[in-house]
């Protein structure tokens, strides 16, 4: 699209009409909500791995100061029917989600016992007097020494801990590898990682005895789908049901799923007829909220003598933790791993093999970027391996394998076909300044720093329609979102959605899209979302899809209220409909000065009697829903180029410059995409270089504090450099692409390719993360014995 | 029973020896600007200035508070009326969720008092105490970097 023709507030730099309110103090997150008689809820959580539960004896803490009830599997049972995620997907075993555990449990923090007393302090003295014992279990620590026959299972009725497998599979493979002039392998392993984000999750459910209906109020990125869920679950009619996200602080995917803890204090509201809080505690967090990442990787591949990609084997394993999660399942993480591990390049042959393997450890669900940090971190070490082999520039490796423009729409190897987007676009635009970085790095190594630069390519499926589950084989709809646009009788737009914010913006974007469409202000228009009641169907925020869906939507609604302001002012101004626009708040006839405020016609249709016919009152509604579903779904590829320097006495690697380019179509806010950027990257560093969740042999956890679980700091997050492509996208509304994700997509591969290349002269292959100090060093002594 | 200033207000209150300092702002004087987000002093976001100095109000008793001066986010401009620093914070983009925000504005605050901040790597290792998880740090620092230079005249 020409750029001066397009509406100027879609485009443009808006402030965020978040920001006020967070900046002084009045954000309204989970924990500032507190309600007349509301009680607290601690849980006593399992210390063991993989145990029978023998007895619980809650004798002591009954009596103690302010315990108003407690609660374990037994008292809950006949007040809820149980809940698992399904999946058409052959292969697949799903897990009942227990809500506290009941005769086993399954991982270190699973919720066993609940205590509800006045305050969390009280609540919490009197879990410390719970006692409950255990018989331990044989331990399922290793998802591939527990993937065989034989092994000791931690779900009986699944008979098997391969909750899920897959193959993927394009030509003849094998064919394919005899005929390679080089061949490239590794064992590639990304480690588990919890998504932290600085808000731990927190549930108040409130339950009005009179009505019989139940507001929950959650830090979820998925208000729809939790409602539906617990409808199911407590036997409530979504009418008396509403599930209501306040200010989240931070999702990334980790608040994107269904908890125990939310279904139960809707359970104990219910059941004592107070207001029921439960704020997790950073303890809790690392140890229950749904971690992510922790994938082993075999792969292989195969190319000609001028490095054109012949073929490409790869079998993974997923370490998926102890349950499947609701509703995404087990597999979401693992096959997206081996579905996405072509990526942006032509793959003739291809042989992917994925099992996801259950383990007595902390569920796995959906974190930012959901398997293709994996899969782009291992294609990118192969194609930087192969053309090492070659003698090739990575540079050239990459340009001579990606799709080009002409290609599309191109089936990958896996099936996913992307549509046209700016993949040659974005390696040339990081490339700009490429021969200088070399020459800058050449005169760095002749003082022998250490100092190396890493390439990364990948193309994302975001904004995904009716055609495509998010998840393979899930029952619940995730192609489409709703938008309601209302003006009021004061003229005050209002927008709904079923989307939910967890900080990035959509209160901004979203305005923005309804002002350039109804032709008002960003200012005038007030964006709800979050809340299931606000529309009939909505899943919520997840998967890189609320600005193309929700964004899409808001159009479709706007112009259709649009539609019926322009008809209303047609008849006030008895012009023809043609002749009249509507901009900056202001309804008027094109080219003359009559004009009216969106005030004034509200006025007009609602208020002021005989203004208008009866059978044009009637037939005018300053309101649409609509829905919007891209069917398919949108592709964003990127590009990322970064430059680091390990220092050879403390082996602590710095990132000191690093850029991205990418294509996520039209954009709304240049802003709010690039924090977007900038915080998926430094996620993506933090699981390059730091991030990783350790568990002991026995399944203990031993990073169960943000002293342990390191994420990055100011220190180590650079600034970065990044470009927009606006690939323009034929049959979608808003020509938007999704891409809160994509940061953390390139940044592990970037970094592991950058690392590898400053110690190449020890032929040193990163191909385990996060590469801390301490991993290094013993590569780099390895290699010096 | 304690006596705290908080914000210029004066408040006396009863309470437990063990009621942290974060929990007595946010639940007994319902000034909930002030976050909690591990109650190890280690995220940073509930960061507060007592007496002067930032501290951690997961790490302190409200009885260590006693006869003391604190300040907390909502001492600092109003939704109407931001202050300098809120207002790079907006024009820079240097908040997303906006829950580790009351604590790196704190923390700035004693920054900017006490610390010439000339290069933006000072500013770096000054906020490296308090953690973000949406922006990736570079516009809180040029947000900073900004009221620096104002203040500066530079």
């Amino acid at each position: 699209m020409d750029v001066d023709a397009r509406p100027k507030t879609i485009g443009a730099r808006v402030l965020r009409v978040e920001d006020p309110r967070l900046l002084a103090g009045q954000g309204r997150f989970i924990d500032d909500l507190n309600l007349p008689g509301m009680l607290h809820v601690a849980f006593v959580r399992s210390d063991h791995a993989h145990a029978l539960i023998v007895e619980i004896d809650c004798a002591d803490a009954a009596v103690m100061p302010g315990v108003k009830a407690i609660f374990t599997a037994a008292e809950i049972e006949s007040h809820m029917n149980p809940i698992r995620a399904t999946s058409t997907m052959a292969d697949y075993h799903a897990t009942e989600l227990p809500v506290l555990a009941r005769d086993k449990v399954r991982y270190v923090g699973e919720a066993v016992v609940a205590v509800v007393a006045d305050s969390r302090y009280l609540a919490e003295d009197a879990a410390e007097q719970i006692m409950v014992s255990y018989e331990p279990l044989a331990d399922v620590i290793d998802p591939i020494a527990n993937a065989v026959a034989g092994a000791p299972l931690l779900h009986e009725d699944a008979g098997t801990n391969v909750l899920a497998a897959r193959t993927f599979q394009r030509g003849d493979l094998e064919e394919a590898l005899e005929a390679a002039a080089v061949r490239v392998s590794g064992n590639f392993r990304m480690h588990r990682k919890s998504p932290s984000a600085m808000e731990n999750r927190g549930y108040v459910a409130d339950y009005d005895q009179g009505r019989r209906s139940l507001t929950l109020h959650s830090t979820t990125q998925i208000p729809g789908i939790i409602r539906d869920a617990l409808v199911e679950m407590l036997d409530i009619p979504g009418n008396r049901l509403r599930v209501v996200a306040p200010d989240v602080g931070g999702g990334f995917g980790g608040k994107g799923a269904l908890y125990p803890e939310e279904v139960l204090v809707c359970i104990i509201a219910r059941q004592l007829g107070h207001p029921i809080k439960w704020l997790s505690d950073r303890l809790e967090d690392l140890m229950t909220t749904n971690q992510a990442f922790d994938e082993h990787v075999e792969a292989e591949l195969a190319c000609d003598g001028e490095g054109h990609i012949l073929g490409l084997r790869a079998e993974v394993i997923g370490d998926v933790g102890a349950y499947s999660v609701y509703p995404w399942t087990a597999a979401i993480e693992p096959v997206q791993v081996v579905s996405f591990l072509p990526g942006p390049y032509r793959v003739p042959n291809y042989f992917g093999r994925v099992r996801a393997v259950a383990t007595s450890k902390t569920p796995t669900g959906a974190y930012r970027g959901v398997g293709r940090p994996i899969s782009t971190f291992v294609m990118e070490r192969l194609m930087d391996m192969a053309a090492a082999k070659l003698g090739l520039d990575p540079l050239e490796m990459r340009r001579r394998n990606m799709v080009r423009a002409e290609e599309f729409p191109y089936k990958s190897a896996s099936g996913i076909v992307w549509d046209r987007a700016g993949f040659m676009e974005c390696l040339d635009k990081v490339a700009e300044t490429y021969d200088e970085l070399r020459r800058d790095q050449a005169a760095a190594r002749a003082q022998g720093r250490w100092v190396g630069i890493g390439l990364a390519s990948y193309a994302e499926l975001t904004g995904l329609g009716s055609r495509i589950a998010v998840a393979p084989g899930m029952p619940v709809n995730t192609g489409t979102e709703t938008a309601t646009v209302r003006i009021d009788s004061t003229g005050a737009v209002t927008a709904y959605f079923g989307v939910a914010s967890q900080g990035q913006g959509l209160e901004t974007t979203l305005a923005q899209v309804v002002a350039s469409e109804l032709g008002v202000r960003v200012e005038d228009v007030d964006v709800i979302q979050g809340d299931s009641a606000v529309v009939a169907h909505g899943t919520g925020t997840y998967a890189s899809r609320s600005t193309v869906l929700a964004g899409g939507a808001a159009i479709n609604s706007a112009r259709a209220v649009r539609d019926q302001v322009i008809r209303a002012a047609a008849h006030i101004f008895e012009a023809d409909a043609g002749d009249i626009d509507a901009a900056d708040g202001r309804i008027f006839v094109k080219g003359t000065d009559r004009v009216l405020s969106f005030r004034e016609l509200a006025r007009a249709v609602y208020s002021e009697m005989g203004r208008l016919p009866r059978e044009l009152r009637e037939s005018i509604e300053l309101e649409a829903t609509r829905m919007y579903d891209p069917y398919f779904g949108t592709t964003t590829p990127a590009s990322h180029l970064a430059v680091v320097e390990v220092d050879p006495e403390t082996y602590h690697v710095s990132v000191q410059h690093y850029v991205v380019a990418e294509d996520c179509g039209r954009v709304i806010n240049p802003m709010i995409v690039d924090g977007q950027i900038h915080g998926g990257v430094a996620q993506g560093i933090g699981a390059a270089l730091m991030e990783e969740v350790v568990h002991d042999g026995v399944g203990q956890i031993q990073t169960a504090s943000l002293m342990d679980y390191v994420v990055p700091t100011a220190v180590e997050i650079p600034n970065m450099v990044v470009h927009h492509l606006e690939t323009v996208l034929p049959d979608n509304p808003g020509g938007f692409r999704g891409m809160g994700e994509g940061g953390t997509i390139g940044a592990p591969a970037a970094i592991a390719n950058a690392i590898t290349d400053a110690l190449a002269p020890m032929s040193i292959d990163i191909n385990e993360l996060p590469i801390t100090p301490e991993r290094l060093f013993r590569l780099v002594i390895a290699k010096q014995e | 029973m304690i006596k705290v200033t908080v914000n210029g207000t004066i408040y006396e209150r009863e309470v437990e020896p063990r009621l942290l300092l974060a929990d007595f702002l946010r639940h007994k004087l319902g000034l909930t600007g002030t976050h909690v987000g591990c109650e190890q002093g280690v995220c940073g976001a509930c960061t507060i200035i007592l007496n002067g100095d930032s501290v951690r109000s997961c790490l302190c008793f409200a009885v260590q508070a006693d006869d003391g001066e604190v300040e907390t986010v909502e001492g600092l401009g109003t939704v109407e009326n931001l202050n300098p620093l809120q207002t790079a914070f907006q024009e820079h983009h240097a908040l997303q969720c906006g829950f580790c925000t009351p604590g790196m504005l704190m923390t700035g605050v004693d920054l900017l008092r006490k610390y010439p901040l000339a290069t933006d790597a000072e500013i770096r290792e000054g906020l490296s105490g308090n953690l973000c998880r949406c922006t990736g740090y570079e516009n809180v620092v040029k947000a900073i970097r900004v009221v620096v230079d104002a203040e500066h005249g530079r």
